[in-house]
Parts: C-alpha cells; sequence; structure tokens
C-alpha cells in the first residue's frame, strides 16, 4: 500500500510539473452501458438500475484536475461533490483531513472519484493513475468526471468495482449531472434547521429526504471550507471560498460588538419593564386610563419589541433572525422619522404656533356644536320634532359645552408647556408622536364622546321600552326563565297603561332618534380620523422592511425553493442539469439565474 | 430527440405541444397557447378610445384623452405581463421531480418544484368548468402522515387546458417514467 501511493505521488507530481493535463486514454464520447454488477458489494447500497445523480458545483468547473471529495447519500444514489482536491496530494494526508472534517461537522465526507480537466490529447499515463487511484481510495461506485477544455463536452462514469481480481463484474450507471452553486444553496439556508443537541448526529441526514439532504451536506460542511487551494498545507482544496474567504469587516466588528452591547440594553430594558409592572400602576384608576391612552399600549410594545430584539439568546431559525431584523429596521426607521418631525416642529417654531391656534380651534368647534344643537332644537330637515322634549335634550347639551368651553379657557396657559413636551416625545419614534396625537383628539372631543354616549343611553332605554310595551300590546311577555317570548294574560288597567306609555314613546321617538343619529355621526367622524392615525402607526409597526430590502439586494436569502434546467444535450453524453434556488416572487420580476458553466 | 403535435383547447384554440426526450429518465413537454390576435387587440382599444372621446364630447377636457391612452397602454403592458400566458412547460425527470413553468407573454416565468418523494400519481380528473364538463390533467402529492393518502391535487395546463387527446399523450409518457421510478424506488 505504501509502495503504492508513493508511486502514485510521484506519477502525480510529475503530472503536474507537465503543462498539459492529459486525460484518461479510454476516453468516451459513447459509454458502452454494460448490465449493473449482480450482487453489488454490501459497502455502497444503491438500488439497481436507478439512475446516479452526481451534484457538481459551478466553482468547480473550470478547477484542474484531481479528486472529487464530497458525500455518498445512498438512499437516493447521489453524490454531492463538495471540493476538489489537485495534485500533488499524499492519499495519507487527504485520508487524515476528510477524517479531521467528519469528526468536526459529523458530515460523512469521503473521496468520491476523480476529477479530469484535460486539453485535446489524452495521454496513456494519468489513464493509469487513475485507475490506480481507485484502488487506494475505496468508494463504491468511482466517479470519473471528465471534461475538455473550452468545449461543452463533459462525460461521466460511474463504476462498481469487485477489485483487480474480478474486472468482468464490474458494472456502468447512468449518470445524471447537476450543477449547483455552492455559495447560494449556503447562502439560501433551505436546509432544514439544525439538529437539537440531544438527538444522535449520525441519523439526522437520514430523516432529510430528497434535496434536503444535499442542502443539509452542503450547509454542514464548514469545516471543508477553510482552508483552500492557495493555503500552504498539504492538501490543495478547490471550492467556493478558494478565490478568497468570502467575509466582511463590519459584520465581524459588530458580531464581536453584539455581544456586550446586548446585555447592557437587556438589563436595561428589564429594569424599566420591571419598573412599569410594579404595583402602584395596576391600582384601578391608572390601570383604566393607561388601558384607554394609545400611547400607552404603544410605548408596552415598543418595550416588548426592544426586549425581544436585545435578547442575549441567539434566533433558532432563520425565521425568528428575520423577524427580529425586521423589528430592528422598524424600530431605527422609526426613531428617524421622529427626529425628523422634531427638527421639522423646531424649524419652524410649529409648537408656539400650535399651541396659539389651538384654543380658537377649540372656541370654533364649540361654536358650530352650538349652532347643530340651534338647528335641531328648530325644524331640522323640515321634520316637526316634539317642542317639550326638544327644548329640553338641546339646553342640557347647550350647558355641557358651555362647561367644556370654560374648562379650556382654564387650561390655556399650560397649553404650550404640555405641547413642548409632547414634541419632545417625537425622539422616541415617530409612531409615538401619533398616538400621542391621537390621544389629544380623543380629549379635545371628549365632549362629543359623551353627547354620543347620552344619545345613545336614551335611545337604547326607548328601545327596550317600546319593544317590551309593544309585547304587551300584543299580550305577550318575555320570559327570562326559557329566554323566549310567552303569551300573558294581562289585566284591563294594566293594558290600558301599558298602551298609553306606548303611545307616548312612540310619538317621541322621532326626536330621540334624530339626536342619536347626529350624534352618533359626528362620533364616527373623529372615530374615523382617530382610526387613520393608528393605521399609520400600524403600518409602522409591521412593514418588514428587511424582508422587503433583502428581496432587492439579496433575492437568494428569501428562497423559496429551486428549480431545474436542462443544458445543452448531445446524445451519448450525461444529461446535464441547472439547479438554481428559485425566490418566491412577490415582486413581478424575471427570476435572476446562473451562467452555465463551461 | 424533439417532435411537435398541434391538438386544440377547450374552446377551440390551436395549441402546439412539444415534446423533447433527453434521455429514457428525463422528459420535457412544452406546450404553447394561442397568441393574443390583432383583432382583439383592436376591438379593446377602439373601445376605450370611442369611450373617452364620448366623455371628451361632454367634459371639453383633453385629459381624458391623454389618461384614456396612458389606461390603454399600461393596460395592456399588464396584461401581458400578468396574465398573458405563451407557453407551460412540464419538465419530469426521474428520481428528481416534476417541474411546471409558465411564461408570460412579456418574458416572465413562475416555476413550481415539486419532489418526487411527495409525488403519489399523475391522473387525468374531470372537472365542472362554468357550463362544460373538462378534462385536466394532475398531479396527486403524498401526504406526509398517511401513507396512501392524498394531501394536495395540483392540476396542470391551467392556462391551456388541452383536451383529452393531449392530455393523453402526456398522461403516458409520465406514467412510463412513474412506473420506471417506482420500480426502482421500492427494491432495497
Amino acid at each position: 500500500m505504501g509502495l503504492v501511493s508513493r508511486g502514485a505521488a510521484e506519477a502525480g507530481r510529475g503530472a503536474a510539473s507537465a503543462v498539459d493535463r492529459p486525460g484518461p486514454p479510454d476516453a468516451v464520447p459513447n459509454p458502452t452501458p454494460t448490465p449493473p454488477a449482480e450482487g453489488a458489494d454490501p459497502g455502497s447500497s444503491r438500488s439497481p438500475g436507478m439512475v446516479l445523480k452526481a451534484f457538481f458545483p459551478t466553482c468547480c468547473a473550470s478547477a484542474d484536475s484531481g479528486l472529487l471529495v464530497g458525500r455518498w447519500v445512498p438512499e437516493q444514489s447521489s453524490a454531492v461533490v463538495l471540493a476538489v482536491v489537485h495534485f500533488p496530494f499524499i492519499p495519507i494526508q487527504v485520508k487524515e483531513l476528510l477524517a479531521q472534517v467528519q469528526q468536526a461537522s459529523q458530515v460523512g465526507v469521503t473521496v468520491l472519484g476523480t476529477w479530469c480537466h484535460r486539453r485535446q490529447e489524452p495521454e496513456e499515463s494519468l489513464g493509469h493513475f487513475l485507475e490506480g487511484l481507485g484502488a487506494i481510495f475505496s468508494h463504491r461506485p468511482w466517479f470519473q468526471l471528465c471534461r475538455e477544455r473550452g468545449s461543452k463536452s463533459w462525460s461521466c462514469k460511474a463504476t462498481h468495482w469487485q477489485g483487480p481480481a474480478s474486472p468482468a463484474a464490474s458494472g456502468e450507471d447512468q449518470v445524471m449531472l447537476i450543477f449547483y452553486d455552492q455559495r447560494k444553496v449556503l447562502l439560501s439556508q433551505l436546509h432544514p434547521p439544525t439538529a437539537l443537541p440531544d438527538r444522535q448526529a449520525g441519523d439526522t441526514t437520514a430523516s432529510a429526504g430528497g434535496l434536503a439532504a444535499v442542502f443539509d451536506t452542503v450547509a454542514r460542511s464548514e469545516a471543508l471550507f477553510q482552508s483552500d487551494r492557495f493555503d500552504e498545507g498539504p492538501v490543495r482544496l478547490s471550492h467556493w471560498q478558494s478565490e478568497g474567504m468570502e467575509a466582511s469587516i463590519l459584520v465581524e466588528l459588530a458580531k464581536w460588538a453584539a455581544g456586550p452591547v446586548c446585555l447592557f440594553l437587556a438589563c436595561l430594558l428589564s429594569l424599566i419593564s420591571a419598573a412599569s409592572a410594579c404595583r402602584v400602576f395596576k391600582l384601578w384608576p391608572l390601570s383604566f386610563i393607561w388601558s384607554k391612552l394609545s400611547t400607552c399600549e404603544q410605548l408596552r410594545h415598543r418595550l416588548e419589541q426592544l426586549t425581544l430584539i436585545f435578547s442575549t439568546r441567539k434566533a433558532e431559525s432563520p425565521a425568528q433572525l428575520m423577524r427580529k431584523a425586521n423589528m430592528l429596521v422598524s424600530v431605527l426607521l422609526d426613531v428617524a422619522l421622529g427626529l425628523m418631525l422634531l427638527s421639522w416642529l423646531h424649524r419652524k417654531d410649529l409648537i408656539g404656533q400650535l399651541a396659539d391656534a389651538l384654543i380658537p380651534v377649540a372656541d370654533r368647534v364649540a361654536e358650530e356644536l352650538q349652532h347643530l344643537l340651534q338647528w335641531l332644537m328648530g325644524a331640522p330637515a323640515g321634520l316637526k320634532m316634539n317642542r317639550a322634549l326638544d327644548q329640553v335634550l338641546g339646553r342640557f347639551f347647550l350647558y355641557h359645552i358651555h362647561l367644556w368651553i370654560s374648562y379650556i379657557h382654564l387650561m390655556s396657559p399650560f397649553i404650550e408647556r404640555i405641547l413642548w413636551h409632547v414634541g419632545l416625545s417625537a425622539c422616541l419614534g415617530l409612531t409615538v408622536a401619533l398616538s400621542i396625537l391621537s390621544d389629544i383628539i380623543a380629549l379635545l372631543t371628549f365632549h362629543i364622546y359623551c353627547f354620543y354616549v347620552y344619545g345613545a343611553r336614551l335611545y337604547c332605554l326607548k328601545i327596550h321600552g317600546l319593544s317590551s310595551l309593544w309585547r304587551l300590546f300584543r299580550g305577550k311577555k318575555w320570559n327570562v326563565l326559557r329566554q323566549r317570548v310567552d303569551s300573558c294574560s294581562y289585566d284591563l288597567d294594566q293594558l290600558f297603561i301599558g298602551t298609553l306609555l306606548f303611545t307616548i314613546l312612540v310619538f317621541l321617538l322621532p326626536t330621540t332618534a334624530l339626536y342619536y343619529l347626529v350624534f352618533t355621526l359626528l362620533r364616527l367622524l373623529v372615530v374615523a380620523v382617530q382610526g387613520l392615525i393608528h393605521l399609520l402607526v400600524d403600518l409602522i409597526n409591521s412593514l418588514p422592511l428587511y424582508s422587503l430590502g433583502l428581496r432587492l439586494c439579496r433575492p437568494y436569502r428569501l428562497a423559496a425553493g429551486v428549480k431545474f434546467r436542462v443544458l445543452e444535450h448531445e446524445t451519448g453524453r450525461p444529461l446535464r442539469l441547472l439547479m438554481q434556488v428559485s425566490i418566491a416572487c412577490i415582486l413581478p420580476c424575471s427570476s435572476k439565474g446562473l451562467r452555465e458553466p463551461g | 430527440m424533439e417532435d411537435e403535435q398541434s391538438f386544440s383547447d377547450i374552446c377551440g384554440g390551436r395549441l402546439a405541444l412539444q415534446r423533447r426526450f433527453y434521455s429514457p429518465s428525463c422528459l420535457e413537454f412544452c406546450l404553447s397557447c394561442p397568441r393574443i390576435t390583432l383583432r382583439s387587440l383592436t376591438a379593446v382599444t377602439c373601445t376605450v378610445w370611442l369611450a373617452a372621446y364620448g366623455l371628451f364630447t361632454l367634459c371639453e377636457n383633453t385629459m381624458i384623452l391623454s389618461a384614456a391612452i396612458f389606461i390603454t397602454l399600461l393596460g395592456l403592458l399588464g396584461y401581458l405581463h400578468f396574465v398573458k400566458i405563451d407557453h407551460e412547460t412540464l419538465l419530469i425527470i426521474d428520481s428528481l421531480g416534476i417541474q411546471m413553468t409558465s411564461s408570460y407573454a412579456s418574458g416572465k416565468e413562475s416555476t413550481t418544484f415539486i419532489e418526487m418523494g411527495q409525488v403519489n400519481d399523475v391522473v387525468i380528473n374531470e372537472a365542472i368548468y362554468m357550463q362544460k364538463v373538462i378534462y385536466y390533467l394532475c398531479i396527486l402529492l403524498k401526504d406526509p402522515v398517511e401513507p396512501h393518502g392524498i394531501s394536495q391535487v395540483v392540476p396542470l395546463f391551467q392556462s391551456a387546458k388541452p383536451r383529452l387527446d393531449c392530455l393523453i399523450e402526456v398522461y403516458r409518457s409520465c406514467q412510463d417514467i412513474l412506473a420506471h421510478q417506482k420500480a426502482t424506488s421500492t427494491s432495497p
């Protein structure tokens, strides 16, 4: 074994010094399909007659000749090639490296076959050398991929050797070449999430079926991609990192700084949430007010989001990471917009103008309401109201408005100071400023709310009374026990008084209904304005800006699946497919593809 | 190996079925839908512009005419990009899966790939479509919980809507490959 390996190493170095890269003498434009070997050796459990699939990385399509290194998945009869080991190499060192990688990543990485990237004229010596390699690295099936330099003709052979003793029993299978982009497959995270630590390492990939096994293999073989062909180590590899390790200084710095910063912020946030959860705020009047104000709601929501972002636990799945990133981006955007608003307010000194304009606006609104009530007390829209009830209700509401105006005038010296402090809260975010605006509108139109409540209560009482007396009029009663309408025999005086009251209520109905209608419409108007503001706040809160940005800049991170394309096919050559990562199509653009290798 | 046949769809329009035989385990069917005709395009454009001209004579505002031109252009572009499908392709790869691609008239392509492990069978079903009863080809997906159950039905060639003779051609070839795949996968 040692003699053979030394001889092979000499031949390898000799071949490396030669300029040409000759190919195996049995260049196979038309591989004669021999029947598959009966009783294949138990080492390779593959289904006879099934087409073998070889997943080949596109970055290795232009690499120099060498050994194919990867993982063989027997259940799908597919070989996932991860890297190419170049000449010269010493087989013992290759085996050591693979054992190290296997231990580090728990992926069964082995030597799968040989890769030959040759010029036009073949040479005899390399062919025998490559066959000799098949004897050193025992792996069945043994792949021999071959490509002519500068052309698109590939050839692929997979043999099942029984050993040099019985060459007649060797069989060849049909091979299908599938090209994949290692970088995109790695970064698209289509593989199933990392296994739980309590499961056996061996059977995690057994459960991943189909293409998930391929993605899993590539994703977990990080240890193999650490060294490349420009390193001084014993083994020279070619893979997607061989043009230079892909990394970003900013990302590394951010990762390094994220630990202490997250810890500090998490402590701060836990202090704040502990302070806000103390018993003082749970007493009845305060808790009622907190629940009604939308500002407190928004602040609580933001606090929850910030706690989630800066928690020291790492995100378990890519979906969670995306969620955290979306929240962080929305918080940053919020604060940026809030600061812009603040600078705009201060530049134009709008707060002072707003404070000056607020009292006349409130007066104007009260005046309009008074006109409205005068109109209702007259003959609104030509309807004839009941004069007594009309006057009572109208005067009641007018007095209410008078009280309200007095309170507003009482508060007027403090308005500017309050507004200034409110404007300062915009540096917490635009959403907080908008929530405060919505609360201010609610407070300023509190009298409209009160009118609505009075009108609604009155109307509700009237309707209940009417329905109950209508039942009496027909001789029926509401049975509370059985929750249904039953017949009932009333006395004559009950019927008499009931009918009288019913008549009175019916004739007073238009007045009450009109007041109810008018104040409900006013309340709806205020609610619509508040609803629009809340809609804007929700939009800023929940818009996934990070995902949208990823979709524009790095679409493969949002991969939803794969798609295949059949490359140019010549009869007698193996079938070649290109596997591309397809993106979830939110925006209407044609999906980006790869340049075909070679 | 490539051959082309012409069929008709359920409304009588002309379809072209292109079959590409790459290898015994890989087959591709491409069904081209009838193109957008000059007559229909002219009819729609004339209707829109006549309506706009009628509004213009009422309102005497030239913005209506420019708006009609913009609407026609944007509508045509949107129709070509989102609605009008040029051809639909079915690619079956033994032991990998089945892929359906719809190519729109503007060049946009939308692809769906179903792994062979999820495919239960490919069948021709009948359906009631408006006032017609039509045949359509569909893929039955396996239920992860129940081994012989069906979790989903994925219809194929939804825009082309070919008739039964075309569907039988595609069905036979699919069944050949699926039978081969089942035979090789059930053996240990």
